[in-house]
């Protein structure tokens, strides 16, 4: 066996240990912050803060029976929460925390992140196709057309970053942003003087992505009772809830790496990974305030934003920048 | 694993050559299992996880024939957006569970067995026959030399391309405005 087979194996345990403790952690990190929003304790008996509330939920998730219910289509029923997790964990794979640590860089990395969230939508149709039940059924057609209708502005944006650093190699595009805060990418440049609303633009798509509120229509539990995983128990339930949590993770990572510079310190001081793990978490706490703070949108406003909206600002900015990188 | 290295003799299982040989063997199989899914299941939404299992395969082939760029691609568009736009299709058109019905055409039996097998041997006879012979290298499969290739050599084909999809597109329209009338 050799040494680059080894270290390959290596990283991705890590890579997956990684996404599995954020995605448990994250569940707790987001029941304290809606209660603190809701001014309520929150779980806080289990441990010093609660702390051993992941672990004892993923017990009690996994002791519980797994019901089918009766003329499900088993085989996807079974598949979908595997395929929400699946692909989550295959991004985490070419993501670089910092100059030396990625499982495998890859000089399409911005493409192949794109290419395993592209999967996620199939998760949540299959479930709700799967469990035969009608709320499920008109959930993952919601959240299909959100996932198929938000995905555009967010590649075209992210194409209009790649086009301004010239590389779709996730590492090289943070060093082209290294030496101090003024050179990340969120700030206007000469090439591209729109980059805050990019940064705007991707924010808001990574929420819809990842079906997160005020975007969370495919859960939309006043209407739906849960969306597409009402019927789902047990660890196949929890999966869903893990799947979501790391597609997070991923969407905070790629912000963070297209528009925040990576792992680049901000004063050009003590360097390393914490900057951008600091980063990242700043950005998923962004995540949950939002969702307890907004109200869920409609149907009509979700599509709206994105075909009236965004798409058209988003295909501006991309021809602005290709027309200025052309002059200058 | 160099593709343009002659291979003399069979790597052993478990180095990095031949983990990598089992594995494309696998995406193999696992290709040809998505097909048949896809071309056997009855109910279609079936048929459409069959061609995504399919299509991952031929994504993992590309991958292994040093073309990780043409691979994403693969994931992108048609596990990304051609597969979930056929489901979407189903989904909106066909809420009930739909079995296929109606008349079989007339390759279906023995028939269709008889011009499938024909269809084989033919292409066997024809891959055993045909003198394969190295090309020579048209890009080193980067994104950077691809691009580059894209609109210089092959600019004609892209445009081509795009006029094709602009066409369904426009197409695809009308025959939806039509529908709105009625």
């Amino acid at each position: 066996m050799s040494l680059t087979l080894l270290n390959v194996i290596v990283a991705v345990v890590i890579a997956i240990a990684f996404a599995a403790a954020n995605a448990a952690y994250l569940v707790w990190a987001e029941r304290r912050g809606a209660a603190r929003i809701q001014r309520r304790p929150g779980p806080n008996i289990n441990g010093p803060f609660g702390l051993l509330q992941p672990p004892l939920d993923g017990i009690k998730l996994m002791t519980k029976q797994l019901m089918i219910p009766g003329g499900a289509d088993k085989i996807l029923f079974m598949v979908a929460p595997v395929l929400a997790m699946a692909p989550a964990i295959m991004s985490f794979v070419t993501i670089p925390f910092s100059k030396g640590i990625a499982a495998h860089n890859m000089e399409i990395g911005v493409l192949m992140i794109f290419a395993f969230a592209s999967m996620g939508a199939m998760a949540i149709l299959f479930a709700g196709w799967g469990s035969r039940n009608k709320y499920s059924v008109m959930a993952s057609v919601r959240a299909v057309s959100q996932n198929v209708s938000y995905e555009i502005p967010m590649l075209i944006t992210a194409i209009t970053v790649v086009m301004v650093n010239g590389s779709m190699d996730l590492k090289a595009i943070s060093l082209a942003q290294a030496g101090g805060f003024w050179h990340w990418n969120i700030f206007p440049s000469l090439h591209s003087p729109l980059m805050p609303i990019s940064f705007i633009i991707f924010f808001i798509c990574s929420l819809a992505e990842t079906n997160r509120a005020p975007f969370d229509l495919g859960e939309a539990e006043s209407e739906l009772v849960a969306g597409f995983h009402t019927e789902y128990g047990s660890m196949g339930f929890g999966l869903f809830f893990m799947g979501e949590y790391a597609n997070i993770v991923i969407g905070a990572s790629l912000t963070t790496i297209l528009f925040l510079g990576g792992w680049d310190c901000p004063f050009g001081m003590f360097p390393g990974v914490w900057w951008f793990l600091l980063k990242i978490y700043l950005l998923i706490a962004t995540f949950i305030w939002i969702r307890w703070t907004f109200p869920r949108t409609t149907i009509y406003g979700l599509l709206n934003l994105s075909w009236k909206i965004l798409i058209p600002i988003s295909l501006f900015n991309l021809l602005l920048t290709a027309g200025l990188l052309k002059v200058f | 694993m160099n593709p343009s290295m002659a291979i003399t003799e069979a790597p052993g299982l478990f180095t990095a050559d031949g983990l990598t040989g089992l594995i494309f063997l696998v995406m193999m199989a696992v290709t040809l299992i998505g097909g048949i899914i896809s071309c056997c299941a009855e109910r279609l939404v079936r048929a459409v996880a069959g061609l995504i299992v399919c299509f991952i395969g031929v994504a993992a082939l590309y991958y292994f024939l040093n073309s990780p760029f043409v691979a994403m691609m693969q994931m992108l568009i048609y596990v990304g957006a051609v597969c979930i736009t056929i489901a979407f299709a189903i989904m909106l058109a066909a809420p009930e569970e739909s079995k296929k019905n109606g008349p079989a055409g007339p390759l279906s039996g023995p028939l269709g067995f008889i011009t499938a097998g024909l269809v084989t041997i033919g292409l066997i006879v024809m891959a055993m026959r045909a003198k394969f012979t190295s090309l020579p290298k048209v890009s080193d499969g980067t994104m950077k030399e691809m691009g580059i290739q894209l609109l210089t050599s092959y600019s004609m084909v892209f445009e081509l391309i795009s006029i094709v999809l602009l066409i369904a597109i426009i197409g695809a329209l009308v025959i939806a405005r039509a529908g709105r009338s009625k």
